[in-house]
């Protein structure tokens, strides 16, 4: 609270009161955005302060989306080893199209997605490529929670509750975008394992620890729904933990890439998303 | 008593109303027929399947008897009430022209697909692109290895085989019976399925 306020009563005095909590709360919520993101004190290496587009620490519990440039670099990093960062993707320009989750596993013959795989739409192109997963512990089948399930493990999955559901949490971002609860389709989520044994069965394998970090590069221009709350299979009592997300500007994947090249499947797919975008007049 | 009982041709959409409490029996006349599934509340269709609540509810990637098929919000929607396969995939997804092109190649453009099926019979009932989310596939035998790999290899159905799936509330169910022909899902040849709607 702050110690400048001469009561609230008057306009002058709400004004006062209002334009004080800046100057009160620096320094004092770790979970906030950083706004110019060119402030934001420790760039990746080698990124220029200058291209630094977003910049926030996402509170457990916490939702953000990012609309971001084709060739922007996302880094969600993990800073306190139990955050779950549940992702959807869009295209920017036309939100109809969309992450499909089982193309994406399907195309690339893959369940467990890591550095070098490709998120894809449900219109055979690239939304995004994984470029950096020092995790290890992702998930594509098991999607986001519920209110439902929630309540019924927690007690409580509201939005603003102490557990919150991820798909609640989507529901807002996609609000944001003029979508909503028809456009959230099964996500990904990050950070927090799940293995499938021989039988079919799931074994949930936790977080890699605090510090871990996955980066995507956007391959189109994106928008990215970013929910932060426990996995759907996490059998503890409710952990969420913040969550950092940073922007930065980039390239695309170009031909001359390793990544262009790595499948026959995803060769296909960069070049259906180019020849798109280059009829868009976009690439 | 049957409310429906009717042969979906091969590559065919179908869609029907199952009200609570109603058994569709999906029979596999040909053998290793995939049949591309989605289940809508009929009166609310933003509540529609959800492959990944539905896994949730259960100990396994697989379905089969006893599955809860769940809607977005962990709803119960229909119920596998009897199986003589023994397991059938919901993490494949429905095949597309446009994944096509990616998994075979553009020669494959031209070619039918569940999608289009989905996108068509969909329509007829308000439904669109937004509505399609990952789908069961009846019939369809898609392991996933120890080391992550997932595909869809030849089936382990039979000519004849059957299963039933109680409606827990009135439901919108719409069939894409797959037209692929570049994997196995339906031994490379699309065949016909029954179904047949009693109380």
């Amino acid at each position: 609270m702050t110690t400048t306020s001469t009561g609230t009563g008057t306009t002058a005095g709400a004004r006062a009161h209002a334009r004080a909590q800046e100057a009160d709360a620096r320094g004092a919520t770790a979970t906030l955005p950083t706004r110019p993101a060119s402030a934001w004190p420790a760039p990746p290496e080698g990124v220029d302060p200058a291209a630094m587009v977003h910049a926030e620490v996402v509170a457990g519990g916490g939702y953000t989306h990012l609309a971001v440039a084709r060739g922007t670099h996302v880094r969600l990093t993990d800073l306190a080893g139990d955050a779950c960062a549940h992702v959807l993707a869009y295209r920017l320009d036309r939100p109809w199209e969309r992450l499909n989750v089982a193309d994406t596993v399907k195309v690339q013959w893959q369940v467990y997605l890591t550095a070098g795989h490709l998120l894809l739409s449900d219109q055979g192109r690239v939304l995004a490529s994984i470029v950096g997963d020092t995790s290890g512990r992702q998930d594509a089948l098991y999607g986001t929670t519920t209110r439902a399930r929630n309540e019924e493990r927690y007690g409580d999955g509201a939005a603003q509750g102490e557990s919150p559901a991820g798909r609640e949490l989507f529901a807002l971002a996609a609000a944001k975008h003029d979508l909503a609860r028809r456009d959230l389709p099964p996500s990904l989520s990050f950070f927090q394992g799940v293995r499938i044994d021989d039988e079919g069965r799931p074994v949930f394998e936790g977080s890699a620890g605090a510090g871990a970090a996955i980066t995507l590069r956007a391959e189109v221009p994106l928008l990215l729904l970013v929910a932060n709350t426990a996995h759907p299979l996490d059998p503890r009592p409710f952990t969420s933990t913040p969550l950092e997300v940073l922007a930065w500007r980039g390239e695309p994947t170009a031909e001359t890439d390793e990544l262009w090249d790595a499948t026959p499947e995803g060769r296909r797919a960069f070049v259906n998303t180019v020849t798109d975008l280059a009829a868009r007049g976009i690439a | 008593m049957s409310l429906i009982d009717t042969v979906v041709p091969a590559r065919a959409p179908w869609s029907a109303v199952v009200r609570a409490g109603e058994v569709l029996t999906i029979t596999d006349l040909g053998g290793n027929q995939a049949v591309d599934f989605l289940v809508f509340d009929a009166a609310d269709p933003s509540l529609r399947y959800s492959a990944p609540d539905t896994i949730q509810g259960q100990d396994s990637v697989f379905l089969t008897t006893g599955s809860i098929l769940r809607d977005c919000e962990y709803g119960p929607l229909m119920t596998v009430v009897a199986d003589e396969v023994g397991r059938h995939d919901t993490l494949g997804g429905a095949c597309s022209k446009e994944s096509n092109t990616l998994r075979y190649g553009q020669h494959t453009w031209a070619q039918h697909a569940c999608v289009e099926n989905f996108l068509a019979e969909g329509g007829r009932h308000g439904l669109g692109k937004r509505d399609l989310v990952s789908n069961i596939n009846w019939y369809m035998n898609v392991p996933v290895d120890p080391d992550g790999a997932l595909g869809i290899v030849d089936g382990i159905s039979a000519p004849g085989l059957s299963l039933a799936l109680r409606a827990e509330r009135d439901v919108l169910v719409v069939v894409s019976n797959c037209p692929q022909i570049n994997n196995p899902c339906n031994g490379f040849d699309p065949t016909p399925v029954r179904m047949v709607v009693t109380r």
